[in-house]
């Protein structure tokens, strides 16, 4: 069957999940366009990993509907669905050998064996783990799980695949390498694919899309690049990556409107008092707090009025450690452009 | 789990290592005996030291008809007996483990009570139950008497084992296609079939050697279990009776072994896994 | 086609469970319930002196004839071996146990356990046979202690009142020895289980505020071994209670309360008392069982 292009492969229409008193998923509204690589990010009982549940068929909403490419899928068991998993644990079958596990979906589709055979080779080729089909998933690292975890789903050529914190359980190196890896492969098979994590660099680096969840509702839903430079809520621009959030007195004098807006640390220039802002640009005295050598950069706490610390970001450029730690204690004008604050509400 | 404390625990004290294979000694020497007496010429009393030695009871008992019919119907018995406690005791296990529901308590409870309360118990309200319904005594009736302790056994084992079992390989193996059928054969099955097996072979072993419940269960039909405790309280063929014994310990060492065996394996790796 | 079944099941998961349930259940409710309800009603039955035959009208006649002066001490005389032999089997068993759980190497203590449930298992009848050959008169123990001159010490034990007998294999002594042996298995798993759950760490916490190791022992190990001690003291206490193959292979002519239910309904033919006096064991048990419940031993079993 051809897909229409404009048929979202995930469509969620008041999605709810309660357990008891509990609303883990709440009235949510969700688009997820063919092709795509869709983040579900937020801290853990946020409701992510129950929405990916009932996209699985794991279980079932509340109430409202879930589309799988304009087909209603909220009461189809797992195992009617275009739709494969990776497990965070993985779940491989520890009685099977690799080849046997990544052949499980085709096995119980009656595939002969021969091309059952042909398949498994070619996943194994696509997740670099040729040569291993002989091994019990005891005999394998975490990566190379990872990878057969990946393999055994893909191989099912499903119309979603959906990733359930996924590389929670490798090495910072590993994760790093696997994220470009995962990348690499969903480009190559063009499987939308939806993830789910915490790690807001990870949804960062790896999505076209992502949705911030938190307590059961979308806070937001962009690119990357949205979510990072125009969070829409202080919980957002909170969650991911570090912010300012400044309202108040404050915002009403340099904004002209009291609602609270926020900017990033990296966004802020630190210059002298005489300075005088060019066109554009917010400015406002303060005094350095404290000081903190990061080595590629340097992280200041500003005071700029009793009791309002801005935290601000400076890459190391020219200066050394002597010179960032002695500026301890001295006045300087913050700037930024009027353009980079970020309206979030209250 | 002891696994990596092994290395600084502290030795024993002589006293309790000698306390404790003591007490091993205690619990496998009687067992020993039996084999020795297999082997006395001594017709009318159990003499010792033996008086000679002689092997020609193994010949006379196997010659016995009656000992035949016993044995054939112990083991018949055990095996359909087996059979229905695999199959009770894993819905069961099965029930209890999917869900939370408020009965899974009672229902352990109510499991374990065949062999909580006495035998005796078991086998003298089976005994009205069947003396109150006239049924006749037949090789059912004794069946019956035992599934209602072998079940526990099974039970026990197929519970355990599904909770060490990973939760998610049952999604993983329905995400990938595979109906409920298709799950239980390939991914499920695999997985309990040792504790299974190690049930199964204990609930054989229960059955095989059960007299009490028997006792009341069987009317007039003569199990093995039975035909020695009747040699118990009125010797007349001791020879042969050492001879039944040595047979009975063989028939059953071997499952309860393997069953130790497999249950004690499965904890092992489990330690070393956590 | 086994999809659409396998569909309707997963979507009905209250349906599977009630499938996956009622078998056994009907079964435990039907025939051992059951079974245990018929025994109750038949206890309130009672029996025509004259025809031998039941009236099936409720009486509390049967219950009255327990507790005549025969019964009493059929009743207390079990009691108290059940409790003598509980008690010498948590002492026997504790050094085992304790040695298994926290002394023995991994490898080893796999093996140990094996030792101790193999026995558990295994052959009761055969077991208890093997006493009978062991404590005959003409048999091994007889022979160890004429080799060590101990044959006076024999004679003087065996000469005393209540406990003693004609030789150690139709005496009290005798069935007390083999109901020690036979339970024992079930005494040394529930403490060893409840000891293999005292942390380690606990232990050195202990010794490092400063316990002797005797302290330790008292104040930390024994508490916590105690619901595995009371887990094993159910097996113990009602296997003893309900026994009757022990009493009848090795004891006199003093009846223990397996032995006496055994003769009412065999060769007396009277159902309604032997089901009267099975009712003791229950009540016993039940109370038994309800205290251990409160004293946390079931997790230990």
């Amino acid at each position: 069957m051809m897909n229409n292009p404009s048929t979202p492969a995930i469509q969620f229409d008041k999605v709810s999940r309660y357990f008891g008193e509990v609303k883990a998923v709440d009235h949510v509204d969700l688009e997820i366009i063919d092709g795509e690589f869709f983040s579900m990010l937020g801290p853990s009982g946020s409701g992510k990993t129950t929405c990916l549940r009932m996209i699985a068929g794991f279980d079932r909403p509340t109430s409202g509907k879930i589309h799988l490419y304009g087909q209603d899928v909220s009461s189809l068991p797992p195992y009617e669905r275009d739709v494969n998993t990776v497990f965070q644990d993985y779940a491989l079958f520890p009685h099977m050998n690799v080849e046997a596990n990544i052949a499980y979906g085709l096995m119980v589709k009656n595939v002969a064996r021969q091309e059952r055979t042909k398949h498994v080779d070619e996943m194994l080729e696509l997740v670099r783990l040729s040569g291993f089909a002989g091994r019990k998933p005891s005999q394998l690292s975490g990566g190379q799980r990872q990878r057969v975890a990946l393999a055994r789903a893909l191989i099912n050529h499903p119309k979603v695949l959906l990733l359930d914190e996924p590389l929670g359980a490798l090495d910072l190196k590993l994760r790093q390498q696997m994220q470009i890896e995962l990348k690499a492969i969903q480009k190559r098979v063009g499987i939308t694919f939806i993830f789910v994590t915490h790690d807001q660099e990870e949804a960062i680096t790896m999505s076209d899309r992502i949705a911030v969840f938190n307590q059961g509702k979308i806070e937001q839903i962009g690119s990357p690049s949205d979510i990072y430079e125009r969070p829409a809520s202080s919980f957002v621009a909170g969650f991911v990556g570090t912010s300012n959030l400044v309202g108040g007195e404050i915002a009403k004098r340099t904004t002209g409107s009291e609602q609270t807006f926020s900017i990033r640390p990296e966004k802020i220039h630190i210059g002298s008092v005489s300075d005088n802002p060019a066109s554009g640009m917010i400015s406002l005295d303060g005094v350095i707090r404290d000081v903190v050598y990061l080595g590629l950069f340097t992280r200041y706490l500003i005071e700029i009025e009793d009791g309002v610390d801005l935290v601000v970001v400076e890459q190391n450029l020219k200066s050394t450690s002597m010179d960032v730690l002695s500026a301890k204690g001295q006045k300087v004008k913050l700037s930024w452009h009027q353009d980079h604050i970020s309206r979030v509400g209250g | 789990m002891p696994s990596k404390s092994s290395d600084t625990r502290p030795g024993a004290s002589w006293g309790l290592k000698l306390a404790a294979f003591g007490t091993l000694l205690f619990l496998h020497f009687p067992m020993w005996i039996i084999f020795l007496y297999t082997f006395t010429p001594d017709e009318t009393t159990y003499t010792f030291p033996l008086p000679g030695f002689t092997t020609k009871w193994f010949g006379v008992a196997l010659q016995r008809a009656d000992l035949w019919r016993s044995l054939t119907l112990s083991l018949q018995v055990a095996t359909v007996a087996t059979i229905a406690a695999l199959i009770l005791g894993t819905f069961a296990a099965a029930a209890v483990y999917r869900s939370n529901f408020f009965g899974r308590e009672s229902i352990s409870f109510l499991l374990l009570l065949p062999i909580a309360l006495p035998g005796i118990v078991t086998g003298i309200a089976l005994r009205t139950a069947i003396g109150g319904l006239d049924i006749p005594f037949s090789f059912w009736t004794i069946v019956i008497g035992h599934a209602t302790f072998c079940v526990v056994v099974v039970y026990n084992n197929v519970l355990a084992r599904f909770r060490r079992t990973n939760a998610t390989m049952i999604e993983a193996s329905m995400d990938l296609g595979a109906n409920s059928f298709q799950t239980f054969r390939y991914v499920v099955l695999p997985n309990i079939a040792t504790a299974l097996l190690a049930g199964g072979m204990l609930a054989f072993a229960l059955s095989f050697d059960e007299v009490i419940v028997t006792t009341f269960t069987a009317g007039q039909q003569t199990t093995l279990p039975i035909w020695i405790f009747s040699q118990l309280s009125r010797p007349r063929d001791r020879p042969v009776t050492n001879v039944v014994a040595t047979i009975v310990i063989l028939i059953t060492f071997l499952p309860i072994f393997i069953a130790q065996k497999i249950s004690a394996g499965s904890s092992e790796t489990e330690g070393e896994t956590k | 086609m086994l999809n659409r079944i396998s569909t309707y099941f997963y979507q009905r998961p209250k349906l599977v469970l009630a499938l996956f349930l009622t078998p056994p259940m009907l079964y435990m409710l039907v025939v051992y319930l059951g079974s245990l309800f018929s025994l109750l009603i038949n206890s309130f039955y009672s029996i025509d002196d004259f025809t031998g035959m039941i009236v099936r009208e409720f009486t509390m006649r049967t219950y009255a004839q327990i507790f005549n002066i025969a019964n009493r001490e059929i009743v207390f005389r079990t009691a108290a071996m059940a409790l003598v032999v509980t008690i010498v089997d948590a002492l026997i068993a504790f050094p085992l146990a304790y040695y298994i759980a926290k002394f023995a190497s991994p490898r080893l203590r796999t093996w140990l356990l094996i030792a101790v449930t193999v026995p558990l298992w295994s052959s009761y009848l055969v077991r208890v046979y093997a006493w009978k050959l062991i404590l005959a008169k003409e048999g091994i123990l007889s022979w160890f202690i004429h080799l060590f001159n101990l044959t006076d010490a024999l004679d003087w034990l065996l000469g005393l009142p209540g406990i003693g007998g004609s030789s150690l294999s139709l005496s009290p002594i005798g069935m007390f020895i083999v109901f020690v042996y036979i339970w024992l298995p079930y005494m040394i798993i529930p403490i060893q289980t409840a000891l293999e759950r005292v942390p380690g760490s606990l232990l050195e916490a202990s010794s490092d505020l400063g316990a002797r190791p005797s302290q330790t022992f008292r104040t930390v190990i024994l508490p916590l071994a105690f619901p595995g001690v009371v887990a094993g003291s159910i097996f113990t206490f009602s296997l003893t209670l309900g026994d009757f193959i022990i009493p009848l292979t090795l004891g006199n002519s003093k009846f223990f309360i397996g032995q006496a239910v055994y003769s009412y309904q065999g060769t007396g033919g009277n159902v309604p008392l032997a089901a009267a006096m099975t009712m003791g064991p229950v009540v016993i048990m039940v109370l038994y069982l309800l205290i251990a419940r409160r004293l946390g031993a079931f997790d230990a079993i």
